[in-house]
């Protein structure tokens, strides 16, 4: 018996996910736990295992498409069920032969044909029933009817049914008339149709890329951002990183870039500017413990934003590993769901790119964002009046101005700027 | 492949059971000697001997009532009640003790066994051999009601409800025993109870319907079609449980229904139709859900010029879809 | 339990003139039960259930009634023709009522032919449904008695229908509270295709009554004295308040069961020329003969007044109209 097979729920606050790669095709044989589809949720793949043995039927949703979780994505033809299904077979061909009663009214009479019915042949065509419906008044405006459909479309389309004529009883707007309202006022409004669209190509929007879409609008629609940005010193950060690099390499196997360094400074300045390691929470702010910081890494695929947990309580080379190991898995795409969720803050490198400045989106629900941008040799003024070289680098912050106010964001720029234009050996854990 | 009549395609579902498993036996009345009085067990006395093929004494309580008791130490009755007009005896033994049996022995008796009766009028049957009885049947939990108007759905339904371990009414419409020829597979096959069968694919407007009223409805669909118009054709087959979702993803479709059916409107199976497209699709209905039913008069007179007053017909259905399709 | 030989001394025979009139109406009903088989086979009479055989014992009873009840309600079934026609049911009301068409007294043919009532002939025949009426027959007894009326109960089925759980029923409440009704049961050893041997243990059907408590006899169904006589003790015994009666009529059924029947399937030709030696037809005619009562040339008149009587019937109902199908709204409940 053919069963369809629902998008099972997956990671406690995730209510939909995307489509991926369809692992199997119509036709096919699955066994219990066999992976048919995969599914994108928070930009990290899973795979849908089958819940039971049978024949792959069909895919009922494609890839890209948004599902919400517990609504069905595919049919299974279920081995072990006892009712044959009959849709696979055709329809099959029958015929009625109206034209002589062949049963009598109390059997099948003699030999099993019925009697001629000579009074049922020579019948008048029938009497009209009267109608079982009140008739409805044709002077009446019926316009203001609205069947529950047309109100559908109409409320979908924010389109008045007044404005409409009907082709109903009494003038009544039937969904054939709104829908063909609709593709009018679309050529009246000049919007694209067949004829006149320019020269295009397209790009297939991928799971990963919908995912990201979706993320962003909700982000830029709910959050009210304002953006802030410093200006900063690094040139002992340099200085320090040089020095430590050669044996940390050796040591540990894996790259010291600055993101370690910037990594710990962000926690600590955010220890003390707690707001900015909440979220808005409709009716309260919730503020985080610990801080889960989020890197943004950008793949092939687009841009995901693992999570180093608990980042507050790790030293330099706890930071370096689980940041290399991250990088490792995101740019093989072999992150795990825990790997991209629970976090409290997000670090974006857009300065690895060449930017000086950039203004970031903030990753929902989280309150902030920074980034850390190029680091630029330039001609600055020191103490004295005198002219040096020194590595500058702006650092940029989107911040939910509903927790929290410029004067937060920028005490907490400032502890960073403090922290780096004095930072040692003594003052960071390796 | 072979194009039977609907009594010929009820027949061989008999017979191939009762080839197949020696529990099955029929009982009632006729069915022996006569081969039954739409020979629809013609040739099982000779085959199987009056063990297993009983003419039953002139008692339908009683014929009922023992199918229900040899159900529950274990044979399979296919019990015949010559007309469905004389089925009002049996109410007591399928409605108030076969649907209750294995719910109220939690489990322990069950009753499988079949109920069989042609139902129906347009035959000059009057009104003792031309109602419609269904909508007591579907009423009630515990029971299964079937009611086939192609060979094909016949014998694979009267398979399924041989085969069905509850009690099953297969309703039969009389006037498409000789009536209706179709194609029915040479293997074995199933129909499974609970599912409609789009008879007709359409975009306008849709029928849901059972019975004899469906050969009508094609009729209808054809007339229209010369007119541009698509009529979509649900058959039911099983009036009770009702294929809500087949009925659902048409009207999701279409947007008009219109439920035909031969039996008096009030509380019927067109009335339970009705409510459960209202309940589950409401937003796709750009009319009204609507009905073409037999009158409110309390059976079908034998003079034809009455009998045709009562009959939905093709012209009647026609006139009724124009009517919706104007709304 | 009195024998028929008492039966003889005490109410007395049949006259003459009696058995004379028996015998022309005998030969009309005959007559309409061939001419609407016939009808039946042109493909104008839907449905028919022939009387043959049963002619005597229909008769008879009705005789019985008019002369030893006060006043009589009939509860019939579809194969009383005779009855009804010895009722006064015209054969052209009969007619009519086997084409469907307006006019028919019964059910203005919203039924089957010969069903419906016409209280004023005495005639009730609502059901087709078998052994439904068993019951109503005696609830009208029973209310009939309970208002003090004169009214005795004769309610016909057959051998069938005396399976039927409510019959039983029925029987057991009219015996317990001896009520004025007499049920005939015209037994042909056929329900359908389903032989006596089939529905029943027992060879007599009167034995029942013992088991209710009434009266029981089986009398031969195709000798209408004989028929007379013991249909007229059970209407006496009803009338003079000494409760129900079962007799039961031994007869036999020429035809099949109706013209949608195939009797060769279950029955042999050489077992229906047997029944028809009991031909009620034949067994009077030649009573009558032997009495001096009937010459060929009265025979011939008979006949020949019969074939005109059911032809000129025949003529009018087949040129009359059907109902008007505005009728078939009305008398669902009253005032629709």
């Amino acid at each position: 018996m053919i069963t369809t097979v629902d998008l099972p729920q997956v990671g406690e606050s995730v209510t939909e996910g995307v489509i991926g790669k369809w692992l199997v095709s119509p036709g096919q044989w699955v066994d219990r736990y066999d992976p048919i589809v995969e599914v994108v949720t928070d930009k990290v793949s899973m795979e849908i295992p089958s819940p039971f043995a049978g024949v792959f039927i069909k895919a009922l949703v494609e890839e890209g498409e948004v599902v919400p979780m517990g609504s069905p994505i595919c049919e299974i033809e279920d081995q072990n069920a006892i009712t044959q299904d009959d849709e696979k077979t055709p329809p099959s061909k029958f015929e009625f032969m109206d034209s002589v009663r062949s049963v009598g009214p109390t059997g099948s009479g003699e030999g099993g044909e019925g009697r001629r019915d000579a009074l049922q042949e020579s019948m008048q065509p029938e009497h009209q029933l009267p109608h079982m419906y009140q008739e409805v008044a044709s002077a009446q405006d019926r316009k203001k009817v609205i069947s529950p459909l047309v109100a559908k479309i109409a409320m979908q389309n924010n389109i008045d049914v007044a404005n409409l004529i009907g082709s109903g009883i009494g003038g009544r707007v039937t969904k054939k008339d709104i829908e063909d309202y609709i593709s009018e006022k679309e050529i009246a409004l000049g919007l694209p149709n067949q004829n006149e669209q320019p020269e295009t190509s397209k790009i297939h929007i991928s799971a990963i890329r919908r995912s990201i879409a979706d993320h962003m609008s909700r982000s830029a629609s709910e959050i009210p951002s304002a953006w802030s940005m410093v200006e900063l010193d690094v040139t002992g950060l340099v200085e320090l990183r040089s020095k430590l690099k050669g044996q940390f390499e050796s040591e540990n196997e894996v790259p010291l870039t600055f993101m370690p360094f910037w990594i710990q400074l962000v926690c600590s300045a955010l220890k003390s500017n707690p707001r900015l390691n909440g979220r808005w929470d409709k009716d309260e702010i919730v503020i985080n413990k610990r801080v889960n910081l989020g890197i943004a890494i950008s793949t092939d695929e687009g841009l995901i934003v693992p999570v180093i947990h608990n980042a507050d309580d790790l030293n330099i080379r706890e930071i370096a590993m689980e940041l290399n190991r991250l990088i490792k898995s995101a740019k093989s795409g072999s992150l795990a769901l825990s790997d991209v969720q629970g976090g409290t803050f997000t670090l974006n490198n857009t300065g690895a790119l060449g930017s000086i400045a950039s203004v970031p989106i903030i990753n929902h629900p989280q309150s902030a964002i920074l980034t850390t941008e190029a680091i630029v040799k330039r001609p600055v003024v020191l103490t004295g009046d005198v002219i040096g070289v020194r590595s500058i680098m702006n650092m940029c912050i989107s911040f939910d101005h509903r927790v929290c106010d410029g004067a937060e964001a920028s005490a907490f720029l400032d502890e960073i700027k403090s922290l780096v234009e004095n930072i040692s050996e003594l003052t960071i854990k390796i | 492949m072979a194009t039977i009549t609907l009594i010929e395609a009820v027949r061989e579902a008999m017979l191939e059971e009762m080839r197949r498993d020696s529990s099955v036996f029929v009982m009632g009345e006729d069915v022996g000697k006569r081969g039954g009085v739409f020979l629809a067990t013609k040739g099982f006395i000779e085959e199987f001997g009056s063990a297993r093929v009983l003419d039953t004494p002139l008692a339908e309580a009683s014929i009922a009532g023992i199918a229900v008791g040899s159900a529950m130490h274990g044979l399979r009755p296919i019990a015949e009640i010559q007309f469905a007009d004389f089925i009002w005896p049996t109410i007591n033994q399928l409605v108030g003790e076969a649907a209750r049996v294995r719910y109220g022995t939690k489990g322990k008796l069950n009753v499988p066994m079949v109920v069989r009766s042609p139902y129906g009028g347009h035959v000059r049957g009057g009104l003792y051999h031309s109602q419609s009885v269904e909508s007591f049947f579907a009423h009630t939990p515990g029971l299964k009601v079937v009611i086939p108007a192609t060979p094909y759905d016949a014998k694979g339904l009267l398979k399924s409800a041989i085969r069905d371990d509850d009690p099953v009414i297969v309703l039969e419409h009389k006037r498409t025993y000789r009536s209706v020829r179709g194609e029915v597979p040479d293997e074995d096959y199933v129909i499974p109870i609970g599912s409609a069968d789009v008879k007709l694919e359409g975009e306008h407007a849709t029928i849901v319907t059972y019975g004899l009223t469906l050969h009508y409805s094609l009729q209808a669909a054809e007339i229209l079609a010369k007119d541009g118009i698509k009529i979509e054709i649900i058959d039911l087959r099983t009036v009770r449980p009702i294929d809500i979702e087949t009925i659902i993803t048409s009207v999701q479709k279409t947007n008009r229904v219109l439920i035909v059916q031969e039996d008096n409107a009030a509380v019927s199976v067109g009335s339970e139709v009705s409510a459960l497209i209202s309940e589950h699709s409401f937003e796709s209905l750009d009319a009204p859900i609507m009905r073409c039913t037999g009158p409110e008069i309390p059976a079908m007179p034998f003079a034809p010029t009455l009998e045709s007053v009562y009959m939905p017909t093709s012209e009647k259905i026609e006139t009724k879809l124009r009517e919706l399709l104007s709304y | 339990m009195t024998n028929a030989k008492s039966l003889k001394n005490k109410i007395g025979d049949l006259t003459k003139e009696d058995l004379l009139d028996i015998y022309a109406a005998m030969v009309l009903v005959r007559t309409l039960d061939e001419r609407v088989w016939m009808m039946n086979r042109q493909g104008k009479a839907a449905i028919v259930a022939s009387c043959q055989g049963h002619e005597a014992a229909q008769l008879a009873s009705v005789w019985a009634l008019r002369k030893y009840a006060t006043d009589f309600m009939c509860f019939t079934y579809y194969r009383d023709l005779a009855v009804t026609t010895a009722l006064g049911l015209t054969p052209e009301q009969s007619i009519r009522g086997f084409l469907a068409k307006d006019g028919e007294p019964l059910s203005g043919a919203r039924q089957f032919p010969q069903h419906g009532a016409s209280p004023e002939l005495r005639i009730i025949n609502q059901s087709n449904v078998i052994g439904t009426h068993v019951p109503h027959a005696v609830g009208w007894a029973l209310a009939s008695k309970m208002q003090d009326e004169q009214t005795v109960v004769a309610c016909y089925f057959g051998d069938g229908t005396t399976s039927q759980g409510e019959v039983h029923e029925a029987m057991n409440f009219a015996s317990v509270h001896k009520l004025p009704i007499v049920f005939f049961v015209e037994n042909n050893k056929y329900a359908i295709s389903v032989p006596q041997s089939s529905q029943m243990a027992i060879s007599r059907i009167s034995l029942r009554a013992e088991g209710y408590g009434m009266p029981g006899f089986t009398v031969d169904g195709t000798d209408v004295v004989e028929s007379y006589r013991v249909a007229s003790e059970a209407v006496s015994l009803a009338q003079n308040g000494g409760g129900p009666t079962l007799v039961e009529f031994d007869l036999e059924r020429y035809l099949p069961h109706t013209s949608d029947d195939d009797d060769s399937v279950y029955r042999n030709q050489d077992e229906i020329a047997q029944a028809k030696l009991r031909d009620p037809l034949k067994k009077l005619k030649q009573l009558l003969e032997e009495e001096g009562v009937l010459s060929p040339a009265k025979d011939s008149e008979l006949h020949t007044n019969a074939k005109r009587e059911i032809d000129s019937a025949t003529d009018r109902a087949d040129s009359a109209d059907f109902p008007s199908d505005h009728d078939v709204y009305s008398g669902v409940v009253q005032d629709s």
